[in-house]
């Protein structure tokens, strides 16, 4: 459910928001259309050169060590193929809440985000901790299915206990033009996640593809009750990168000057090494600034980047580099 | 719950550049003293330590510099223009090769940021010489006819708002044509040209080719006025220039003057709103708005004004002002205490002539010349904020209510370098593009710069071209 924040001091914004309906705008599929297609445009040099200058900050020593631990507490920590079994899930599980069997100090990841028929297992396997269990559903990744089976889908991950569903959107009938049909199927899925579970609403961009989609697919997203905005399923070409990701923060950012409504963001797939990480709690902090930099409203989609968090982590607290041998293949 | 990201310091190493205590001028080939043994401390303006003590060129100096440019002239300019280029590409490549301790070196003695010497100043200036390089042995083909003859030697007098670039844009040109140089530096920022000086012995440029004189404005005009001197390049204030251009008024020499600027940074409705917000903030704030085509009026439509002016301020306080050595810093420090002076001035002139000024919550060093990013609102073209050239991290904020309005404001004013366009549709760009008297038009970006690409004034922004094809033409004789 959207967390309702107060807009305090430390929200350069305060004040800014507004009383205007925007309940109105996804009255009608015209109405809809106008109000996404009114959005500021995004000029693609001027973005992807703000994301590459912003990538140029040199984060060292303290900053560094918090940027790593800030950035492990938010991995959801992923496996998403057709051979997972229990076995894995459940070493995934342990991995998530121990990620440093060395290092007690090492903070958990945020969640595990397993394939929905995984969920009762998963959430066996982090019982007891803070750990959370996401699941994708809707069809996912390509998410062509009836909305009776999405919906499906949905019910039987939160029946199972999941506390976050990872949604896909219609790519399909967003290119065509039929954004209220997006809409209306991410309310649906939100009214299936019922009060228990938050729902993260996954773009495709490298479907979507254009800057000006993106944006206007994190309003949709948002207008109909998205609690997190997330890149990509990790499962084609082009997934989170800094620019995408730094668009979806401006956009989170001016949704809740205008609703008052704070809006999390995922990006996922392709977020490899801790250097990418800290550049992308550098747009955070940069861009919608400090409240995000939190896992309740961000997240990194990833599997292959815990580990090289960890390694950096014992570099800095020694000194020197281990290896891969230091630190565990779950 | 969320905490605030605290990032540390991360500052270069100071000791990737090795500044001696004492630097001659660099006449013939080698280091001198002046005639006169003059000397003059140059500090960082960011902490006012003293970096180095230069040798303070005078009349003698300048006569001495220009009969060796002379005599430099016969072997250059008879050099094939292969010859000429493989020169210029050495000392592009030793630029490239030793960045780090020039990004370091210049950022020391002009106070702007490592960020902006090591990722846009250093780049430029190689690129320069790489581009000019190529030009030196296709003068045949550059659209002046066959075989275009040099002018002889060139006096070249650069400011210090980019001191290694300006060189690099002065004498790239003028080596490729094959014309011979006295160059002077500005006073508060001698010692990357100095460094040029030894790259150009490493390169084994041939004596006298460069010559680069320390000094103050009279030595500038000693050489401006010297009587062998066939052409001369200046850029600087609108004012000195009008005093160049009246020395060299009944001679022979040929002029280009790069001048003063008050450019405006058009927002219209359907901008792509973040991105003009960052354009805003590169156009007036890169290089603590000491830039001649700095974006220093925003002109916005009045129907997002307050939008736009909430995001720009919501910007602003995420700047970095502080240690220019620290790579995280977006702001550096101002050149000088005169500047700074200056800015100070004109700011509280706005102030006082009504305009409402508002500036970031930022805490300014407390040694050196530092002045917080500004911007005025409620600014009309009837105020001097509006109308004088700062150069300075201020912007002032006026409105318009249509494309006309934006095109009539935009070119009242005695300058004319530079204009941007936020806007996302074409048409209106380029119909507005057209209207605009100024020498460079961006749109949906600000303050790019390409070696290829020409630059220069309309009206009291000077005249001729530097850069591209067009920038030879100004060192042919043609």
């Amino acid at each position: 459910m959207p967390t309702s924040v107060s807009p305090g001091a430390h929200s350069p914004t305060a004040g800014r928001v507004s009383n205007a309906p925007l309940t109105d705008v996804t009255a009608s599929h015209s109405s809809l259309r106008r109000f996404l297609h009114g959005l500021p445009g995004v000029d693609a040099v001027g973005l992807e050169a703000r994301a590459a200058s912003l990538g140029t900050r040199s984060i060292k020593a303290d900053a560094k060590a918090y940027a790593i631990d800030l950035a492990i507490s938010m991995v959801d920590l992923t496996t998403l193929e057709g051979a997972d079994t229990p076995g894995k899930v459940r070493a995934l599980g342990a991995k998530a809440m121990r990620p440093d069997p060395t290092d007690r100090a090492t903070p958990a990841t945020a969640a595990v985000c397993v394939y929905p028929d995984m969920v009762a297992v998963a959430k066996e396997a982090v019982a007891g901790s803070d750990v959370k269990v996401a699941s994708v559903a809707t069809a996912f990744p390509a998410g062509r299915a009836p909305l009776a089976v999405k919906l499906a889908d949905v019910r039987e991950a939160v029946a199972a206990g999941t506390d976050e569903i990872d949604m896909v959107i219609d790519r399909g009938a967003f290119l065509a033009g039929d954004y209220l049909k997006v809409h209306d199927e991410i309310t649906a899925v939100k009214e299936a996640c019922g009060t228990s579970a938050r729902l993260k609403v996954i773009f495709e961009t490298g479907e979507l593809s254009t800057y000006d989609n993106i944006r206007r697919a994190s309003w949709l997203a948002m207008l109909a009750g998205a609690d997190f905005i997330k890149t990509s399923t990790g499962k084609v070409a082009v997934n989170a990168t800094p620019s995408n990701t730094l668009l979806m923060l401006e956009a989170v950012r001016d949704f809740r000057a205008q609703t008052g409504v704070q809006v999390g963001v995922k990006p996922a797939g392709g977020i490899r090494t801790s250097k990418d990480a800290v550049k992308f709690l550098v747009l955070v902090n940069e861009t919608a600034g400090a409240d995000w930099l939190d896992n309740h409203w961000f997240r990194f989609g990833a599997s292959s980047l815990l580990n090289d968090l960890l390694l950096q982590r014992q570099k800095l607290a020694t000194g020197r580099y281990s290896g891969p041998d230091y630190v565990t293949v779950d | 719950m969320a905490s605030v990201f605290e990032y540390a310091p991360a500052p270069e190493s100071r000791s990737a550049v090795d500044i001696a205590p004492a630097y001659g001028l660099f006449v013939d080939g080698e280091f001198t003293d002046a005639a006169d043994g003059k000397v003059f401390k140059t500090v960082a303006p960011a902490t006012e330590e003293v970096l180095s003590e230069v040798a303070q060129a005078g009349e003698a100096d300048v006569d001495r510099a220009v009969r060796a440019a002379r005599k430099a002239f016969t072997g250059w300019s008879a050099l094939p223009g292969t010859e000429r280029a493989k020169y210029l590409f050495r000392i592009a490549r030793i630029i490239q090769e030793r960045s780090r301790e020039l990004a370091v070196l210049e950022t020391l003695d002009n106070g702007k940021p490592i960020r902006e010497t090591r990722d846009s100043d250093l780049p430029l200036v190689a690129a320069h010489f790489f581009y000019y390089a190529g030009w030196a042995d296709k003068l045949d083909h550059a659209g002046f006819g066959a075989n275009p003859r040099p002018l002889g030697v060139a006096g070249q007098v650069i400011p210090w708002n980019f001191p290694l670039l300006m060189l690099a844009w002065k004498i790239a040109p003028a080596l490729a044509t094959g014309n011979t140089v006295v160059l002077k530096p500005a006073e508060t920022t001698p010692l990357s040209a100095l460094f040029f000086a030894d790259i150009c012995r490493q390169a084994g440029l041939p004596r006298g080719v460069v010559n680069i004189l320390p000094g103050y404005g009279d030595a500038g005009a000693a050489l401006v006025a010297h009587p062998d001197v066939d052409k001369v390049a200046f850029t600087g204030s609108t004012a000195v220039g009008k005093e160049i251009a009246r020395t060299v008024a009944g001679t022979a020499k040929k002029l280009t003057l790069e001048l003063g600027g008050k450019g405006a940074n058009i927002v219209f409705d359907d901008a792509p709103l973040d991105q003009a917000v960052e354009g805003v903030v590169s156009g007036i704030f890169f290089n603590q708005g000491q830039v001649c085509c700095a974006g220093s009026r925003l002109l916005v439509q009045e129907s997002i004004h307050d939008e736009l002016l909430d995001a720009l301020k919501r910007r602003l306080t995420t700047l970095r002002l502080g240690d220019p050595l620290d790579k995280n810093t977006d702001i550096g420090a101002i050149n000088s205490a005169e500047q700074l002076a200056r800015i100070t001035a004109l700011a509280d002139r706005g102030e006082a002539e009504g305009a409402e000024r508002w500036s970031p919550e930022c805490e300014l060093p407390s040694s050196g010349y530092w002045f917080a990013p500004t911007l005025f609102t409620n600014v009309t073209q009837a105020h001097t904020i509006a109308r004088d050239e700062i150069f300075g991290p201020v912007l002032s904020v006026l409105t318009f209510r249509t494309p006309d309005e934006a095109v009539a404001k935009a070119n009242n004013t005695p300058y004319g370098l530079s204009a941007g366009i936020w806007t996302e549709k074409g048409s209106r760009m380029l119909a507005v593009a057209n209207r605009l008297r100024a020498g460079v038009v961006w749109s949906n970006t600000f303050n790019k710069f390409d070696p290829a690409s020409p630059f220069g004034g309309y009206k009291e922004s000077g005249f001729g071209r530097e850069g591209g094809r067009h920038g030879l033409e100004a060192y042919l004789d043609v």
